[in-house]
C-alpha cells in the first residue's frame, strides 16, 4: 500500500476500521454503510454526534448483528456514549472517555429489540436519551446472557488458577532459597528453572503490580545507571557465572555469603507479597474477559521478545522451560474463554486451536529429561521454527481479547 | 544522457552545471531565480522549476540539514579517523567541506566530475547521481568525543583542552541494547535528500575521500523522515502507524531555536578549563537507533496502542480532545477521575511539561533494515534530535521514557551516539584547495 498524505486518507481510516471489524466476527464482507439498513454479512454503521445538549444518531433503528456507532463529541466536555436495554436500566454496551473533538467507535453485536441510546456529555446525569430499533435481520445472534454466565465461570478459574500457581511458586522458590543461601550450588541450580515456570506461567499478572515485577524478574541489561539489581536473574548469574568475555571484559565477582542471604530473602518476601496479593478480593476484582484476553496475548509477547532469542535466561539458558510456561499460561487462559470464541467466532478457535497443538509439537521434540535442551544447543533452524510458530500463534491470540467482550 | 548546449557552461566544471550555478546563486528555496534558470535552459525539459528550488547552500551561519525542512532520507554515517596527524585531520576537514559543498549544490563531488577526468584515472565523482537534481540534500558534520580524546585517553589531535564539558558519552539508560557496531564514532556526517541515491552519493563519495584518514565505522539509512521541522511540513507517521513529534520545534519558531538548539555564546563556560567558545552557533546531535517491535506491536489493540502514545492514531490528536496541534491537557480526566491521557503514555513522558520545559528538534526517520533470522522485520526509528545542551534536553527526557513509558515494552535501543557540531562554513568563504574554509574550523585554530 502507498503512503499518501491529504485527500485520499480518509478512504484508509474507513477502511481501517471496517477491517478491524472483521476480526470481531467473521464477514463476508465489509461495505461502507453510513445509514442502515444493512444486508446480511455486512455491518451497519451509524454516527453520533455527541453535543453538549443534544445526542443526534444518523439512524434510529439498524439491523440486528453487527454495528458500530461511530461517536463524535462535538461539545466540550468529557462524553460517553450508551445503549441501554428497554428498561433504560441495564448496559447492553458503552464506549467512555471520549475527549471533545474526537470520535470513538463502539462496536457490538445487536439483537433484535427495542433500546434506548444515551449521550452523556460531562459524564453526570442520565444523558440525552432516545429510542432505538434493532430490526431482525435474520443474522444469527447468540444470547449474550449466556455467555456472560461463561465469562464469569472463566473468570473465577482463572484467578483460582493464579492462586495457585503463586503458592506452588512460593513453595518453589522457599526451597530454592534454602539451597542457595546454604552453599548447594547444584542443587539450586536444578530448582531454578522447574521453580521459575510458576512465575512464567502467570507473568502478565505478577507485571500488573509495577513494583514487584522489576524487583523479582529484571534483567541485567534492563538496569538503569545506578539502579540496584536484585531479583532471579542476579541468581542466576551468580548461579552460572560467566567468564569474562561474557560479562563485559570484567572477571565476575561472585555475591558473599551475606549477599546471597540478603538478596535471596528479599526474593522470597516479594513472593509472599505476590502470593498475598493475588489472594486479594481486589485482585479478583480486577480479573476479567478483557484482562484474560490480554494476559494470553502479552505471554505471547513474552515469548517472541525475550524467550525465543535466548535473552530471557541469558546465564542458564533454560528459556525454553520459560516458553513452555508462558504457552501454558496462554492455554488456561484461551481453554476457560474458549467456548465464549467458539459462539463468537468459530474460525478463530478452530484456527487457535491447531496453533496450540503445532506450538507444543515444537516444544515437545525439545524436552530432555524432566525439563528442555538450552537455548544454546538448538540450531538455527530449530529456533527459526518456534519463532514462526510464536508469530503463527500470537497473530490469532491477538484477537481472543474482541472475541471475548461482550 | 542529455545533450547540454556547450557554450551554457563551462567545460569540465560540473555534471549538472547549470543547476549548480543556479543553485550557487541562491540561499535556499529563491523562486526569483527559477525564471532566469528556466530562460537559460529553454531547451530542457520543462523540471527545472523543481531543480532549483531543491538547492540548499552548503554556506552559512548555521549548518544546513539542522532546521531545514526535514528532506526524506537520510543517509547517516560514523566515521572513525583512522590518523594520528592533525594535519591529515584537517585536510580531510578541507576536502570533505568542499566536495560536500559541490554535491549540495547539485555538483559532483570532484572538480573534473564523472567523465571529464583522464581516460585512465577513475573519475573523481562515483557517477550514480549524474542525471538527479541536488534533491535537496545536505551535509552535517559533527564532532565526537572519541575525536577529542580516544579510548586510550589519547589527545592525538591535540584538541582534548576544547572538548566541551557536555561532549561526553551518552550514558546507559535502562534496557539499552546497543551494539558496538552501531554506536560512536569521531566524526558524523548527516546527508539528507529527497532522493535516496543523493543521499547515498554523498556519503559514498566522502567515504572515498576520506579512504587512508577515516573509515565508516557504521552507517545507517533512513526513509520517510518522522518529524517535520518546518509548519510548512505535514506531521508524518512512524512504523507504528502514529503521527510522531507533533510539538517538535519547527524552524519559524526563532526564539525556541536560539533558546533549545543553538549553542550561545554563554554556553562556552567550563568548570574544568576546557574552551569550547569554538562551538557558538553549532548544536549537539543525539542519534540513536530505536528498533521496533513490529509484530508484538501490530498484535496490540487499538485502545492498547492509542493508551500507550496518549494520542488518537487516526488525527493525532491528544486523547484529552481536541485537534492534532491541541495541547494536551493531561489534567482532565474521565471515568473515575481517571486522566484521559494515561501518566505513563508517550506523549505525558516526553511532553516539555515533564521535563522543565525541555524541548529539542528532531529530524528522525524509519528504517527497515530487512529481517532479523527470526522472520522479525528490523525497522524502527533513526532518532536524530539537536539540542543545544543534551545533558538536560536528552539526557533526563530519555531515562524517563526508558524507565517509565509504556511504549518502552516495544522499543529496543541498538545504536547511539552524540557528536558536537560546529557552526557553518560561512557564506561567501572560498572552499577547496590548501587554504580553504572548512567546517569546524573554529576548532582547530586558537
Amino acid at each position: 500500500m502507498t503512503r499518501s498524505h491529504g485527500p485520499a486518507q480518509p478512504a484508509r481510516h474507513l477502511a481501517a476500521a471496517l477491517g478491524a471489524l472483521a476480526l470481531l466476527a467473521p464477514l463476508a464482507a465489509c461495505t461502507s454503510n453510513e445509514s442502515a439498513p444493512a444486508a446480511e454479512g455486512t455491518s451497519a454503521r451509524l454516527t453520533v454526534d455527541s453535543s453538549a445538549d443534544a445526542c443526534t444518531l444518523s439512524a434510529a433503528e439498524a439491523p440486528s448483528g453487527n454495528v458500530v456507532f461511530s461517536v463524535t463529541n462535538t461539545g466540550e466536555d468529557v462524553t460517553e456514549f450508551y445503549l441501554l436495554a428497554e428498561d433504560g436500566l441495564r448496559i447492553v454496551s458503552e464506549v467512555e472517555n471520549i475527549g471533545p473533538g474526537l470520535t470513538r467507535d463502539l462496536v457490538l453485536v445487536a439483537k433484535p429489540g427495542s433500546y434506548i441510546t444515551a449521550c452523556k456529555p460531562g459524564m453526570v446525569g442520565d444523558g440525552i436519551r432516545s429510542d432505538f430499533t434493532v430490526t431482525d435481520s435474520g443474522t444469527d445472534v447468540t444470547p449474550t446472557g449466556e455467555l456472560a454466565e461463561q465469562i464469569e465461570a472463566a473468570t473465577t478459574n482463572y484467578v483460582a488458577y493464579v492462586k495457585d500457581q503463586t503458592e506452588q511458586l512460593l513453595t518453589g522458590t522457599e526451597a530454592f532459597v534454602a539451597a542457595y543461601t546454604s552453599g548447594d550450588d547444584e542443587g539450586a541450580r536444578a530448582l531454578y528453572a522447574s521453580t521459575r515456570v510458576h512465575w512464567e506461567r502467570i507473568e502478565p499478572v505478577a507485571e500488573s503490580f509495577g513494583d514487584l515485577d522489576p524487583r523479582m524478574d529484571l534483567r541485567q541489561a534492563d538496569l538503569e545507571e545506578g539502579q540496584e539489581w536484585t531479583g532471579w536473574h542476579l541468581l542466576e548469574k551468580d548461579l552460572w557465572q560467566p567468564a569474562p568475555e561474557e560479562n563485559g571484559g570484567a572477571p565476575y565477582v561472585p555475591l558473599t555469603a551475606g549477599e546471597r542471604t540478603q538478596y535471596a530473602d528479599q526474593l522470597l518476601a516479594d513472593t509472599q507479597e505476590l502470593d498475598d496479593r493475588v489472594h486479594t478480593s481486589e485482585f479478583a476484582e480486577q480479573i476479567d474477559a478483557a484482562s484474560i484476553g490480554n494476559g494470553a496475548k502479552g505471554l505471547l509477547d513474552e515469548v517472541a521478545t525475550g524467550k525465543v532469542t535466548g535473552e530471557e535466561e541469558i546465564w542458564s539458558h533454560t528459556d525454553l522451560w520459560d516458553f513452555q510456561a508462558n504457552i501454558d499460561g496462554a492455554k488456561v487462559a484461551y481453554d476457560g474463554l474458549r467456548d465464549v470464541v467458539l459462539a463468537q467466532d468459530a474460525a478463530l478457535a478452530e484456527d487457535l486451536d491447531a496453533q496450540f497443538v503445532t506450538i507444543q509439537a515444537l516444544l515437545d521434540a525439545q524436552r530432555a529429561g524432566d525439563g528442555f535442551r538450552l537455548y544454546t544447543e538448538l540450531t538455527d533452524s530449530e529456533v527459526r521454527e518456534l519463532a514462526d510458530a510464536v508469530n503463527a500463534l500470537g497473530e490469532p491470540l491477538s484477537r481472543l481479547t474482541a472475541a471475548v467482550v461482550l | 544522457m542529455t545533450e547540454r548546449p556547450e557554450t551554457a557552461e563551462p567545460a569540465g566544471v560540473s555534471r549538472r552545471g547549470l543547476l549548480g550555478l543556479a543553485g550557487a546563486g541562491i540561499a535556499a528555496l529563491g523562486a526569483g531565480a527559477a525564471g532566469g534558470f528556466a530562460a537559460a535552459r529553454a531547451t530542457e525539459p520543462p523540471d527545472v522549476s523543481v531543480a532549483v528550488r531543491d538547492v540548499y547552500e552548503f554556506t552559512g551561519e548555521h549548518q544546513a540539514g539542522i532546521t531545514t525542512p526535514v528532506q526524506d532520507r537520510v543517509h547517516f554515517a560514523a566515521f572513525d579517523i583512522v590518523t594520528d596527524s592533525r594535519d591529515d585531520l584537517v585536510e580531510l576537514l578541507r576536502a570533505w567541506t568542499d566536495a560536500a559543498r559541490r554535491m549540495t549544490r547539485g555538483e559532483p563531488a570532484g572538480e573534473l566530475g564523472t567523465t571529464s577526468g583522464p581516460y585512465d584515472a577513475p573519475p573523481d565523482d562515483t557517477g550514480e547521481a549524474e542525471d538527479l537534481h541536488a534533491s535537496g540534500l545536505t551535509i552535517t558534520f559533527g564532532f565526537g568525543p572519541s575525536l577529542f580524546t580516544d579510548s586510550a585517553g589519547t589527545d592525538r589531535f591535540g584538541i582534548a583542552h576544547r572538548r566541551p564539558d557536555l561532549l561526553v558519552d551518552l550514558p546507559h539508560f535502562p534496557a539499552d541494547a546497543l551494539e558496538d557496531a552501531r554506536s560512536g564514532g569521531d566524526i558524523a556526517v548527516q546527508a539528507c535528500a529527497d532522493d535516496p541515491q543523493v543521499a547515498v552519493h554523498a556519503i559514498r563519495n566522502l567515504a572515498r575521500i576520506g579512504f587512508g584518514t577515516a573509515t565508516v565505522r557504521w552507517s545507517q539509512l533512513g526513509y520517510g523522515r518522522t518529524s517535520s521541522t518546518s509548519t510548512q511540513q505535514v506531521t508524518p507517521r512512524n512504523l507504528f502507524g502514529f503521527k510522531d513529534g507533533t510539538s517538535n520545534i519547527k524552524s519559524e519558531e526563532t526564539q525556541a531555536v536560539d533558546d533549545h538548539v543553538w549553542v550561545q555564546a554563554e554556553d562556552a563556560k567550563s568548570t574544568s578549563g576546557q574552551d569550547s567558545a569554538w562551538l557558538t552557533g553549532g548544536s549537539y546531535l543525539v542519534a540513536r537507533r530505536i528498533r521496533m517491535m513490529i509484530e508484538t506491536w501490530d498484535r496490540s489493540s487499538l485502545r492498547e496502542q492509542e493508551t500507550i502514545v496518549g494520542r488518537t492514531k487516526q488525527s493525532g490528536a491528544p486523547l484529552s480532545g481536541g485537534e492534532e496541534s491541541t495541547e494536551p491537557d493531561f489534567a482532565r480526566a474521565g471515568r473515575g477521575g481517571v486522566p484521559l491521557i494515561d501518566p505513563a503514555s508517550h506523549v505525558a513522558l516526553a511532553h516539555p511539561s515533564a521535563h522543565g520545559g525541555a524541548r529539542m528538534l528532531r529530524r528522525g526517520y524509519n528504517y527497515t533494515d530487512g529481517s532479523d533470522g527470526l522472520g522479525r522485520l528490523d525497522a524502527g526509528l533513526f532518532f536524530i534530535a539537536y539540542v543545544r545542551n543534551p545533558a538536560t534536553q536528552y539526557v533526563p527526557v530519555q531515562n524517563t521514557l526508558a524507565r517509565d513509558d509504556l511504549m518502552s515494552e516495544y522499543l529496543r535501543h541498538t545504536g547511539s551516539g552524540i557528536w558536537a557540531v560546529p557552526a557553518g562554513v560561512p557564506a561567501g568563504a572560498t572552499t577547496g584547495g590548501p587554504d580553504g574554509a572548512f567546517v569546524g574550523q573554529s576548532l582547530f585554530e586558537e
